[in-house]
């Protein structure tokens, strides 16, 4: 079948991307201020909505004309609420303006809207080169980036299909509905592009098998089940900007001949949920999705359904069975969904990121993808990045760029002057890798190799406070509790990896302890069904490989190097320098564990004591007296704590 | 523990019941009729989930066993303040443990569990996506930054304060009606 050029998706198309060029024109020139308020679940927990609220009720009260423009997120959590406002009379060009609280939505009202004064102690920069005001390009967080996916996350109004199609939105789709779906399939083939859901299968082949397969009826499945605690760039993507997910999904169901789509999201998402259907909806009533879209002769209809959190279900026979109304348990492959999948319909799933950067390869070209990252590799990464970073949050970079110049240079580095210690990559599938590892080049086959993964992308920065054995202890209480129990030594072995790690940070650790470990992480990867039970030995594999030394010392020493495994320290107070008389400490803790001894200075009850480090914050830093030690038993001993019974509590 | 069905809930279940018989008895239904409980009641009591069998004709087991395999079903109602403390690796890295374990004690209830006045009930959550604000709490709909033990007293204490101050406000009407 080879459609070839028609005049039909042609003119259809024009005129929806006429009456988008004429809304967008109808924004960008006129002189009223325009303020662009990031609101995707990070920009509303960071308090966006309190923000909008305060600049409504100010514009209002001061009768200030201006258009506020909902976004979705830019990506640059560290600096949420983020508000970008362009005003154009005042001379100044838009300027980006972080952590804008309610208080400070008021002031720019009333000094930059009202007088012209854009505040420049709050200013992080413009978005457009100028003479005035230093532009955001000359931060590393901003041109060190590359943005294909995320390009238009953050500039558009989410809930408004024309802010997308004024970007060039939909504009691939009628482009390739005039193509052969040979064509499309071999484009992205060529692009390289290689399924951004972690395992890095090229999605040109995927596509290609779903084609070849014979069937009356072909499903294509948006995997939107992000389950990986700490990683959220789906969410984003489906927040910011979810037409060009709908974009992706309708050229792969056409290249492979599906007619039917599931967008298949967590319900723990519920923003996301409702934006994607209301664009679904907003598609379907212009035309581009549903009966014979675009004029042409295809049909595609997109459900959304509720994932209800499992972390399995990011598996994609596990995500399948749990579409169907059973508990989301994977099963053996072969056949493979694309053969056999959703109620026995050939099916073809795709990770959110996948299908987005699909629109623009068809739209730019293979070749202009393929000069993006590494050979093996093109393309971008998106990594959420979390933990001890000084500017968090999700970055979209070229692949082949080095851990190092990712974490240092484009993240801030680590915050409080701390050391770098160990970056953990992939979620409770991937690694931790250490120090040596920095210049290490990001993509899927340079991580794989030094036993991390891309995985879903999720990325933690620990500083030298951070205890690899608790960090490991962490990812392995979660994938135990997300094992679905069909494997054995899944469901076993990680429960029993789980004890051994939890008798390590309390100081019952064992002799042989750690080779138990060992023996048992390679049982579990042979043993197990699916990724998860395969991965989830990982984050103890390579801590132990790249951080042994502390493992031993949790054993042979029942020592913390890090301070951190609570039951291996212990707090108290430096009498020389604790200041007679000061109640810092004692009114802050918790549990009533801060004593006065005898010359009115505080001590510790070690067995009350929570460890919650409270009165170490509290301590003002002129005395610092409060000590943090591993093991316990270098607490020099104080005094006999009263009794406080007597004291007639 | 079970709890009790308060009269709302049996109002909200007998809702629930016409609304069934309206959705077709497929296999592929029984996460969304679920979900939908969920979203009328805030947790699925057991009566619900005998009449979600017996409109798919499935074993009420099956309706169980795939109630509780995923995380998002509860099956305690929660309290009228819903504490979830964010467990999301961020969150962890920077000591949200804590937080949680300083709730549990100042409510003397568990994780999952609701107080016996069903006032509060604490929850673990996933990562809420404001890593960069982490520790972070969640009491009904407002995000709490940068936890620390300290301040857990200082919102439970202010919950208290404020129900306390609504019910003077209460009394003081009441009277002053008379």
């Amino acid at each position: 079948m080879n459609p070839g050029k028609n005049e039909k998706i042609d003119q259809k198309f024009s005129a929806i991307l006429e009456a988008a060029e004429r809304r967008r024109k109808a924004f960008t020139e006129t002189p009223v201020p325009k303020i662009h308020i990031g609101m995707a679940t990070c920009g509303i927990a960071s308090g966006a909505l309190e923000t909008k609220k305060a600049f409504e009720e100010i514009l209002a009260e001061r009768n200030v004309e201006a258009i506020i423009h909902p976004v979705g997120c830019i990506g640059h959590c560290y600096a949420e609420p983020v508000v970008i406002i362009d005003h154009p009379d005042s001379g100044f060009p838009p300027i980006f303006y972080p952590e804008v609280t309610a208080g400070k939505a008021q002031m720019l009202v009333k000094l930059f809207l009202g007088e012209g004064d854009p505040r420049f102690e709050h200013i992080l920069g413009a978005t457009m080169e100028n003479d005035l005001i230093p532009s955001l390009m000359e931060f590393p967080r901003f041109n060190q980036e590359k943005r294909v996916v995320m390009e238009k996350c953050g500039h558009i109004n989410p809930e408004d299909i024309y802010d997308y199609i004024a970007e060039g939105g939909y504009s691939t789709l009628a482009k390739v509905l005039q193509l052969s779906p040979d064509e499309i399939i071999n484009e992205v083939e060529h692009s390289g592009l290689r399924g951004r859901g972690g395992a890095g299968f090229p999605t040109g082949r995927k596509w290609k098998l779903a084609r070849n397969t014979v069937a009356q009826e072909k499903i294509v499945i948006c995997n939107a089940d992000e389950g990986d605690p700490g990683a959220y760039m789906d969410r984003t993507i489906l927040e910011s900007n979810p037409h060009q997910v709908i974009e992706g999904m309708a050229i792969c169901a056409y290249a492979v001949g599906a007619h039917k789509a599931v967008v298949y999201v967590r319900s723990e998402y519920p923003l996301a949920v409702n934006i994607v259907t209301k664009a679904i909806g907003q598609a379907e009533e212009l035309g581009l999705l549903g009966k014979g879209i675009l004029g042409s002769g295809f049909d595609l209809e997109i459900d959304v359904f509720q994932g209800s959190g499992a972390f399995v279900c990011g598996e994609e026979t596990a995500l399948i069975r749990s579409i169907e109304g059973y508990r989301g348990m994977p099963r053996h492959r072969p056949p493979y969904p694309v053969q056999k999948g959703l109620w026995n319909t050939p099916t073809i799933i795709n990770n959110v990121k996948t299908l987005a950067s699909v629109p623009p390869i068809l739209d730019n070209g293979a070749a202009w993808y393929r000069d993006i990252g590494t050979e093996n590799s093109p393309g971008t990464a998106i990594f959420s990045i979390v933990g001890n970073v000084v500017h968090a949050g999700l970055v979209e970079i070229p692949m082949g760029v080095s851990l190092r110049s990712l974490i240092f240079d484009i993240c801030g580095g680590i915050p409080n002057k701390k050391k770098f210690k160990a970056v953990q990559i992939g979620g409770p599938s991937g690694g931790c890798l250490n120090e040596d590892f920095l210049d290490t080049p990001i993509d899927f086959d340079s991580l794989t190799e030094a036993g991390a993964m891309m995985g879903s992308g999720g990325m933690v920065v620990m500083d030298e406070d951070t205890c690899m054995v608790e960090v490991a202890r962490y990812f392995l209480d979660f994938t135990q509790k997300e094992s679905c129990g069909k494997c054995t030594f899944c469901r076993i072995g990680t429960y029993h990896l789980l004890k051994i790690l939890q008798r390590l940070t309390k100081g019952e650790g064992l002799d042989g302890d750690l080779e138990l470990l060992e023996t048992l992480s390679r049982d579990i990867k042979a043993g197990s069904l699916c990724g998860l039970g395969k991965t989830a030995p990982n984050p103890v594999l390579t801590s132990l490989k790249y951080f042994r030394e502390e493992y031993e010392a949790h054993v042979k020493e029942k020592r913390c190097p890090a301070l951190m495994c609570r039951a291996l320290t212990a707090f108290y107070f430096d009498l020389d320098l604790c200041a007679r008389g000061c109640d810092a400490c004692a009114t802050c803790c918790p549990v009533d564990a801060v004593f006065t001894t005898s010359n009115r200075k505080k001590g510790v009850d070690q067995e009350l004591c929570v460890k919650c480090g409270e009165c170490l914050v509290a301590c003002p830093p002129e005395y610092d007296a409060v000590r943090k030690v591993s093991p316990p038993n270098l607490v020099p001993f104080i005094e006999k704590i009263p009794d406080k019974k007597e004291e007639g509590r | 523990m079970l709890l009790d069905l308060t009269a709302e809930d049996k109002h909200a279940l007998e809702n629930i019941a016409s609304k069934l018989t309206t959705l077709k008895k497929q296999r592929r239904n029984l996460i969304p009729i679920l979900q939908m409980i969920q979203k009328e009641l805030d947790y699925l009591p057991r009566e619900s989930l005998k009449m979600v069998a017996e409109h798919l004709e499935i074993p009420e087991s099956e309706v169980y066993g795939v109630a509780t395999f995923y995380n998002q079903f509860r099956f305690h109602p929660p309290g009228k303040h819903r504490i979830k403390v964010c467990l999301g690796t961020a969150c962890h890295v920077r000591a949200g443990d804590i937080i949680l374990e300083n709730f549990e004690r100042k409510l003397e209830i568990s994780e999952g569990e609701t107080t016996p006045d069903r006032e509060f009930s604490i929850e673990r959550a996933a990562c809420v996506g404001c890593c960069a604000l982490a520790p972070v709490a969640i009491i009904g709909e407002t995000v709490h930054a940068h936890m620390a033990p300290s301040k857990v007293e200082g919102l439970i204490l202010r919950i208290a304060i404020e129900k306390e101050m609504a019910e003077r406000e209460k009394q003081k009407n009441e009277s002053g009606q008379e």
